[in-house]
């Protein structure tokens, strides 16, 4: 499967209704979309587009209403607990807030150990696991020496989203998906935290699906582009042409509301909203 | 000659932990913001932006203790006052402050009237229902508020609105100065884009005649203030205007901080990212000398033998903390 074009991950008319009667609200509508073997996607779109939802959705953790997904060419089956921690072996996460990801009563090695024994790697000789763990680590340029023995409060935000990508890459699952995981940490931490993504994917071949509202960032990372408005894909493509030939004027809004330095960054046209 | 309004000199504050260790956040800083200008204050997490925030107010609760220095609000010394005096005298009548979790701040079982009607009785307790409404009307007019939110529960607000409803209330009292700490952090671009516009336009129509800014956000430093300062370990490393300092740092830190700058320009993609490695120093025990040598990649031995580096200044406001250059 590991031909380096084949898809990954497919979904089809994919549709979620949250709420019933006059408070039904359609965060994700009939959304379709393809990501291949290896590919780095971003989906972008501004609060309240339906980007978790979707994220939600492909991750398993909540039932579409409508429409179908396709893992590795076949329908996603997780009707089980067990075949759903199946998928899970191959579909991973790192969520917006660092500080509410972790069990905050288990140290860190042990969060690092239970991805080792969740890859079927309970039988490991030690020096094995602990090898294992720092090579990890060492991925995320931070000492496994270091992290013995603490708890995850004990680090900064930055520190404990590298972590959470040592999780993925113990876990070496196929798809990672990365929900904002830069909203919360400064400018400084954040290019660490991409160059990370971007490693992870070049020496693991992990396939990642990057949600942001902050284009510049899915500019920087993807190939593949999709801009959600109001739970639609409005546009879709490849990062160049999505980026600096948009077509949408949604698009464009989204592209001006960045704060640039060689372009003039324009706060007349801001229109207030109502809501 | 313009009015200073807030004129810091040489400022130090320290945190006082459990076990006494001292944890000097805020070292000799010293920052003067004049009257229709604003100033901005970036620097990574932990470098004591916020910290810096609170001593510039006065507002020392433990485990915040002053050590040091000067600080005059509008030509009035504010450093010898008791905190809970400042609290009631100063905070939202003379200068407000955002904090960065702002909208968090709103009572959900509160409509924001009530919440409007708290701040100012707090300040003026012979203040009229009819006049705060009609106060409370006027001012989400003008700064395109509409007028249902007054009517509403925090709950049914979008995370922007929240934002701007906090700055519009914190500013009703008329402040002279406005401490906006991170106010769009939590927000996305679009939202953030409307709190930039609120705080320009409040500083365009007089309702503050000052600001101080505070992110970690270059690019939005650059086009929202006049001067910007870079902090790091609890030291002011550079300061000048958003020009010089953006287009042209001096400091080792500022010109790493715009090495890892991410703009939807073309070429961006090409570029790379050039994070700083390695974290701040511990501020418990501060390095000698250049507290940025350990990360510098032009450090020379003579970095960390001179015990304190100053500040050398260039003129017209311009300033770096490095021997190097």
């Amino acid at each position: 499967m590991d031909n380096g074009s084949g898809s990954c991950l497919k979904c089809v008319e994919l549709t979620k209704v949250y709420g019933m009667g006059r408070t039904k609200t359609l965060a994700v509508d009939h959304v379709s979309l393809e990501i291949h073997n290896k590919e780095i996607v971003s989906i972008v779109g501004e609060s309240g587009s339906g980007k978790t939802t979707l994220a939600k959705l492909l991750l398993g953790l909540t039932e579409p209403t409508e429409g179908e997904i396709y893992f590795l060419g076949k329908k996603r089956d997780i009707s089980t607990h067990k075949k759903r921690l199946e998928y899970w072996k191959n579909i991973q996460a790192i969520f917006q807030d660092p500080y509410s990801s972790f069990n905050i009563f288990r140290k860190i090695d042990d969060v690092l150990l239970d991805c080792i024994n969740m890859r079927d790697g309970k039988n490991t000789p030690r020096e094995e696991k602990i090898r294992m763990m720092s090579e990890a680590c060492s991925f995320v340029n931070m000492k496994f020496e270091e992290l013995t023995n603490k708890y995850p409060f004990e680090l900064s935000g930055g520190q404990m989203q590298r972590l959470m990508i040592a999780r993925v890459f113990l876990l070496k699952p196929k798809i990672l998906i990365a929900d904002e995981p830069t909203s919360m940490i400064d400018a400084c931490s954040r290019a660490t935290i991409l160059d990370m993504l971007l490693k992870l994917n070049a020496e693991e071949g992990t396939t990642l699906i990057f949600i942001t509202h902050d284009i510049g960032l899915a500019y920087y990372l993807s190939q593949t582009v999709y801009i959600m408005k109001k739970g639609r894909i409005v546009e879709s493509g490849t990062a160049e042409e999505v980026i600096l030939h948009p077509k949408e004027a949604y698009t464009k809004r989204l592209i001006s509301d960045v704060p640039k330095i060689r372009e003039e960054w324009d706060l007349s046209t801001v229109v207030y909203s109502t809501e | 000659m313009p009015k200073v309004l807030l004129d810091v000199n040489e400022l130090s504050t320290k945190y006082v932990t459990r076990f006494h260790e001292d944890v000097y956040a805020v070292d000799r800083v010293s920052l003067k913001v004049e009257e229709g200008k604003s100033l901005g204050i970036a620097g990574e997490s932990g470098c004591g932006k916020s910290t810096l925030a609170l001593s510039m107010m006065g507002y020392y609760f433990p485990p915040l203790h002053y050590v040091s220095g000067d600080i005059c609000l509008d030509g009035k010394n504010i450093t010898k006052m008791d905190p809970d005096v400042i609290r009631r005298k100063i905070l939202g009548t003379e200068i407000s402050y955002i904090p960065q979790s702002a909208m968090n701040a709103l009572n959900p079982t509160q409509k924001i009237l009530n919440f409007i009607q708290d701040v100012i009785w707090a300040h003026n307790p012979k203040a009229t229902k009819e006049e705060i409404l009609n106060l409370a009307k006027e001012r989400f007019k003008l700064l395109g508020l509409p007028e249902s939110v007054l009517y509403k529960y925090p709950v049914e607000l979008s995370g922007g609105m929240k934002q701007r409803t906090v700055i519009a209330v914190s500013v009703i009292l008329g402040p002279k100065v406005l401490i906006a700490d991170e106010p769009s952090s939590a927000l996305d671009v679009t939202s953030q884009k409307m709190v930039i516009k609120m705080l320009v336009d409040l500083m365009q129509s007089g309702f503050i005649k000052a600001m101080v800014f505070i992110t970690h956000e270059l690019p939005l430093l650059y086009n929202v203030v006049d001067d910007i300062m870079v902090m790091y370990a609890g030291q002011i490393v550079e300061k000048g205007t958003a020009d010089e300092v953006v287009l042209d740092p001096l400091h080792p830190y500022s010109r790493g901080l715009m090495g890892s700058l991410i703009v939807p320009e073309e070429g961006m993609r090409e570029q790379k990212l050039i994070a700083i490695p390695g974290a701040p120093p511990n501020l418990k025990d501060p390095p000698s000398g250049c507290r940025f040598a350990a990360r510098c990649k032009y450090v020379i031995p003579q970095c960390t033998k001179i015990h304190t580096i100053d500040m050398q200044e260039l003129g017209n406001g311009r300033a770096y903390r490095c021997i190097f250059y």
